[in-house]
């Protein structure tokens, strides 16, 4: 498979190997490669570039913060920049990011296959991935879009004289890229598996990326139809959501949520699924009690279906449908409560080695379990009339998808690094940045639990004085967190060309993807493996028979 | 539950009957929290510690699970959470249920104030002044997209919605100035969508109705002005139309065959489009007011049929013959 | 299953794809993703279904006069033309299995054929029946009876729905020309996969209309709140 002019980019003394990497060369060969770890590289860096223009926004909204009148800009302004941090984060950083970086990187490896079943399909859905995030760009360029990512109507519908059309178009979109995604994904994962890998032995991400691919398939359809609808009513002036013309805006709210919680758990399901996988690594130890961290998995997923309501205490829908979805979701901590407790577990009695992902794993149990736990109060109806869109919820969301999706993202992304690029990085370096990320983040989000209390409503871009001090703690925070996430981008992309040689497995993990090269082959194995051992076999002989780990 | 202020110098004042309940609740999970967190996290580093790496090539004992185990982590957040999901669930009924003398505030918002108006005819704007000890039954409704009316010293909030009434309820114990805000986020000056709840005595109270300009006029009487004023006398008080007399909560039959009950939202509604709500017996001609009439004044004529409902004739004003004469039998 | 000699037949052929192992492994896992996406279907319908379903339950009258203004003659005629095309599918996947390559493009014809005529009298028939009378919400809507505004959001489900349905006849359409082709090239020589999937598909779209029709024709106000 070698080519003759690939030899030459080769260092001399290292042994010429032919990876996916290299084994084509030219722009072409990666915006038409049907490869899952080339796709999963065009995923990184789309969703890389929206995390940073996210972010972007989010620092504007700290600057702006700083001041109770408003630092930086407009409350029109102000408005659009909440909308565009959360329209981007949620679906063009946080619901793409694990799945189809790490997802559609590892699944096929994971599992023992050349390839997700359906390649082509693969890259389609970066590219309507793509256009769903131009499409929002676009959006942003034109005026951009001040509704809050939940688009409530009739705002959205009638009232707000931004662009919101491109924006649901966006939306609309991108929700047939997860769903293609996700079909995908469940089509490997059950028809793809190597000889030997049955259910029981397949790694715990695996079960996670399966629970979320669910998800996707049964959630996105809800959110395309429901902006399909919303861009209808727009354009057309029906009344389908808007009072004044006959619909009802709480429709639109439950449509919306229908989808958005288990969108919640999209965004949070994969990093679960990741910190199994570093836990057990990080301690050599099998998962404590893998059954149950697996269905934990899927029982958050089943719950996700019927807890929308949650979010709807407060707007007069029936106080029984209020304690239905008050109940389901207290349901959800049970399941959360098992995976913590099994990671802790597991770490009892290990061999724990605090390498950076191991960091950002322990960060994220953390953080993940004050994150939980302050959504319980959420939960309770009575205390939720009180929380209920102030910066409460806000702080608890974000321990949610900062601390705990992207902490497990970054944990996750150090511990294959190695893998996708075949190089190390630099692990001070990464201890120090992921301390930075623990302790910037817990400065910017913390101070907001305590605002929220003091009744600060979310989305206000001024605010009475008295909440100045906080804000200005939270957004010096916020500073923090930046420099802990410039890091990473920098010594990542330096270990790319200067990072020493990783070899197949640096960490001493279990799991097939080790059993390979790094970067690994085209096909990912030179031989299909046979499996014969459980996932997280340490103490035991090597798991494949079969496989040249080169 | 007043050293609750003290002892968190940071929580929103708690001035309402409700508030320190709502506050144990939320003290009883914050304990929680923080309980599992420290356990979480000394866990975590006791055993990082302890069973850290020694040998690169150092491999622990396997243990695969313990049933007994997880089952104590199943077991116990579940009743936790149950303790939670019970308090929360009596606050919240409690809550959602005005007691039955509370005294009703009518508040629209718009995009982006708060209009206020009281029974006894005083109105304001992003103000709302209310006697300590009494409980008082906000009627809210929106003009434009959905805002929220926030009250964080009182603990309770609720949507205001367009083109539906939702009810909040709180008897202020402390007399004082307490913020409010709107909570759902509502377009471009949302965040300057707030005012103050002044709490005072019965006596301020008093004085202050009095020096209000629009205080002469009860809300009653200004809905039995808008009953000469939009004509509705001309059906309502002839028999052509039913009568509003002992309308108020009473059970009306509609020409399509429904039963409703005669409450707020059925005025409004009837009020707005009134041939999809055409009551049985009666000719179908009313005319809408859709555009013509304002939330506010909606609100009034509600309070006029309400004050109807035991007291007929209010304010000298030529109360419509109380039943109906049985002559029109359209269809 | 009778896909195991078919098997060695289609290795040979090139027509396995090199990530699967056998053409077993192919096909199901074409299946499966099939059966997925119409899961994913079922959602998509199911948020207008969910909507309407509501809407029909607090708007009850205006629906009962927005379904009256419907054909329940044509819409009964559609009903009839798919059911004759999910069975003419139904015997090309058994001539795909059976690899008559004869009957298998008369029936993808047959299928097309009564495709095409349901989307005629859809379009041509119904949908410019209800925009000459001023029963398009949005576009021309002139209904000014009892409970417009809740006429018009019934018309506007209507529309949404049939719309939806019919977008989906036409890529089945689009899908069962390709077939034609390939049948033509002799394509599905021992190798049926690509028909049978589309054959899910059609029957897919054909129980969608079979749910659509009593909800949206018949169901309106003919029966008890």
């Amino acid at each position: 498979m070698g080519t003759g002019n690939s030899i030459a980019l080769s260092k001399p003394g290292e042994e010429y190997r032919v990876h996916y990497l290299n084994a084509k060369y030219g722009i072409k060969s990666w915006l038409l490669t049907t490869d899952h770890k080339r796709i999963a590289w065009l995923y990184f860096i789309s969703t890389s570039f929206f995390f940073v223009i996210g972010g972007l926004a989010a620092t504007f909204m700290r600057l702006n913060l700083v001041s109770p009148q408003g630092a930086l800009v407009q409350p029109a302004t102000y408005n659009k920049l909440f909308t565009m941090h959360g329209t981007i984060m949620i679906f063009f950083f946080l619901a793409p990011a694990v799945p189809t970086v790490l997802g559609n990187f590892l699944i096929p490896m994971m599992i023992g296959a050349r390839d997700v079943a359906f390649p082509k399909l693969n890259l389609l859905s970066w590219y309507i991935f793509i256009t769903a995030g131009a499409t929002f760009l676009w959006c942003a360029i034109s005026g951009g879009v001040a509704t809050g990512w939940t688009f409530y109507t009739p705002l959205s519908s009638t009232y707000t004289n931004t662009h919101v059309i491109s924006a649901a178009m966006a939306v609309f979109i991108s929700g047939f890229s997860s769903i293609l995604t996700g079909l995908n994904f469940i089509v490997t994962i059950h028809k793809m598996r190597a000889p030997g890998m049955t259910w029981f032995r397949l790694p715990l991400f695996i079960w996670a990326l399966y629970a979320t691919s669910i998800i996707f398939i049964l959630a996105m359809p809800v959110i395309a139809i429901t902006m399909a609808l919303l861009v209808v009513e727009r354009i057309f002036h029906v009344g389908i959501f808007d009072p004044a013309l006959g619909g009802d805006p709480v429709l639109f709210q439950h449509l919306f949520w229908f989808f958005g919680h288990p969108e919640v758990y999209i965004l949070i399901l994969p990093s679960l699924g990741v910190i199994s996988e570093l836990i057990a690594a990080f301690s050599r130890r099998r998962v404590f009690g893998y059954e149950f961290v697996a269905f934990s998995s899927f029982a958050i997923a089943f719950i996700s279906f019927l807890v929308w309501g949650h979010h709807m205490f407060v707007s007069g829908q029936s106080i029984y449908a209020g304690i239905f979805f008050s109940a389901m979701t207290m349901a959800v901590a049970i399941p959360s409560a098992v995976k913590v407790f099994n990671w802790i577990a597991t770490l009892y009695k290990g061999s724990v080695a605090l390498d950076a992902p191991m960091l950002y794993a322990l960060g994220f149990i953390g953080l993940f379990t004050i994150g939980g736990l302050t959504g319980l109060y959420l939960a309770s109806t009575g205390l939720d009339i009180f929380l209920h869109d102030t910066y409460f919820v806000v702080a608890h969301f974000h321990y949610i998808m900062v601390g705990g999706a992207i902490m497990g993202y970054m944990g996750g992304l150090h511990y294959w690094w190695p893998k996708m690029t075949g190089k190390r990085y630099p692990e001070h370096w990464a201890r120090v940045a992921a301390l930075i990320i623990f302790i910037g983040f817990n400065l910017t989000f913390g101070p907001q639990f305590i605002l929220g209390v003091e009744g600060m409503p979310r989305r206000y871009a001024t605010y009475p004085p008295k909440f100045q001090f906080l804000n200005i703690m939270s957004s010096a925070g916020a500073s923090i967190l930046a420099v802990g996430y410039l890091l990473p981008a920098i010594y990542l992309l330096w270990s790319i060309k200067y990072g020493p040689a990783a070899g197949p497995n640096p960490w001493g993990a279990k799991g097939l993807e080790w059993t390979t090269a790094s970067p690994p082959p085209v096909h990912n194995f030179d031989v299909i493996p046979i499996v014969t051992e459980e996932a997280y076999a340490y103490g035991h002989e090597p798991a494949v028979v079969g496989s040249a780990a080169s | 539950m007043l050293w609750l202020a003290t002892f968190i110098p940071f929580f929103a004042r708690e001035a309402s009957s409700v508030a320190p309940n709502v506050d144990a609740l939320f003290l009883f999970e914050t304990a929680v929290t923080v309980f599992f967190s420290a356990l979480i996290f000394i866990l975590m580093i006791v055993f990082a510690v302890k069973y850290r790496r020694r040998s690169p090539d150092e491999v622990p004992v396997q243990i695969h699970g313990n049933i007994p185990m997880e089952l104590t982590w199943i077991i116990i957040p579940a009743i936790i959470v149950a303790v939670m999901f019970v308090w929360g669930a009596k606050l919240y009924i409690l809550l959602a249920r005005p007691p039955r003398d509370a005294v009703h505030v009518y508040i629209v918002g718009k995009q982006w104030m708060w209009k206020i108006q009281h029974p006894e005819g005083a109105e304001e704007i992003d103000m709302l002044h209310i006697p300590v000890g009494e409980p008082i039954e906000c009627i809210l409704t929106s003009q434009d997209v959905i805002h929220d009316f926030s009250v964080p010293a009182f603990r309770v909030k609720k949507d205001a919605l367009p083109d539906r009434y939702t009810t909040v309820w709180f008897t202020a114990d402390k007399v004082g100035r307490y913020p409010f805000y709107c909570d759902q986020y509502c377009g471009t000056f949302h965040s300057h969508m707030r005012g103050f709840v002044e709490v005072m005595r019965r006596s301020s109270y008093e004085t202050w109705l009095a020096g209000q300009s629009t205080s002469g006029v009860s809300m009653p009487a200004e809905g039995a002005k808008l009953y000469q004023s939009f004509g509705c006398i001309q059906c309502h008080g002839t028999g052509k139309g039913p009568s509003w007399v002992g309308l108020w909560d009473s059970k009306v039959h509609l020409a399509n065959g429904q039963v409703v009950v005669a409450d707020g939202a059925y005025i409004r509604n009837h009020i707005l489009d009134p041939r999809d709500w055409h009551v049985e017996g009666y000719p179908n001609i009313m005319p809408t007011f859709q555009g013509q009439i304002t939330e506010e004044q909606i609100f009034d004529l509600i309070a006029y049929i309400k004050s109807l409902a035991t007291t007929p004739g209010p304010q000298g004003v030529a109360v419509p013959p109380p039943a109906k004469n049985g002559a029109s039998t359209t269809p | 299953m009778a896909n195991e000699q078919v098997t060695v037949a289609e290795e040979h052929r090139g027509l396995v794809k090199e990530q699967f192992d056998d053409s077993l492994q192919q096909y199901q896992a074409s299946n499966l993703g099939m059966w997925l996406f119409l899961a994913t279907e079922v959602l998509f319908f199911g948020g207008l279904l969910a909507s309407l379903t509501i809407y029909r339950y607090q708007y009850f009258h205006a629906f009962a006069i927005g379904s009256h203004f419907l054909s329940v003659f044509w819409g009964g005629t559609n009903t009839a033309v798919l059911i004759c095309s999910s069975l003419t599918m139904a015997l090309a996947v058994r001539a795909a299995q059976l690899s008559k390559r004869k009957d298998l493009i008369v029936f993808l014809v047959f299928t097309l054929c009564l495709g095409i005529l349901f989307l005629f009298i859809k379009f041509g028939e119904e949908w410019h029946h209800e925009y000459l009378e001023g029963l398009a919400p949005g576009v021309n809507f002139t209904y000014h009876g009892p409970h417009a505004p809740h006429v018009e959001l019934f018309m506007f489900f209507y529309f949404a729905l049939t719309g939806l349905h019919a977008l989906h006849m036409i890529v089945g359409c689009g899908i069962l020309i390709t077939l034609i082709i390939l049948a033509a090239r002799n394509r599905f020589k021992e190798h049926f996969t690509p028909v049978e999937i589309a054959g899910l598909y059609w029957h897919f779209v054909d129980i969608v209309w079979i749910f659509l029709y009593p909800l949206l024709y018949l169901l309106g106000g003919r029966f008890g709140h």
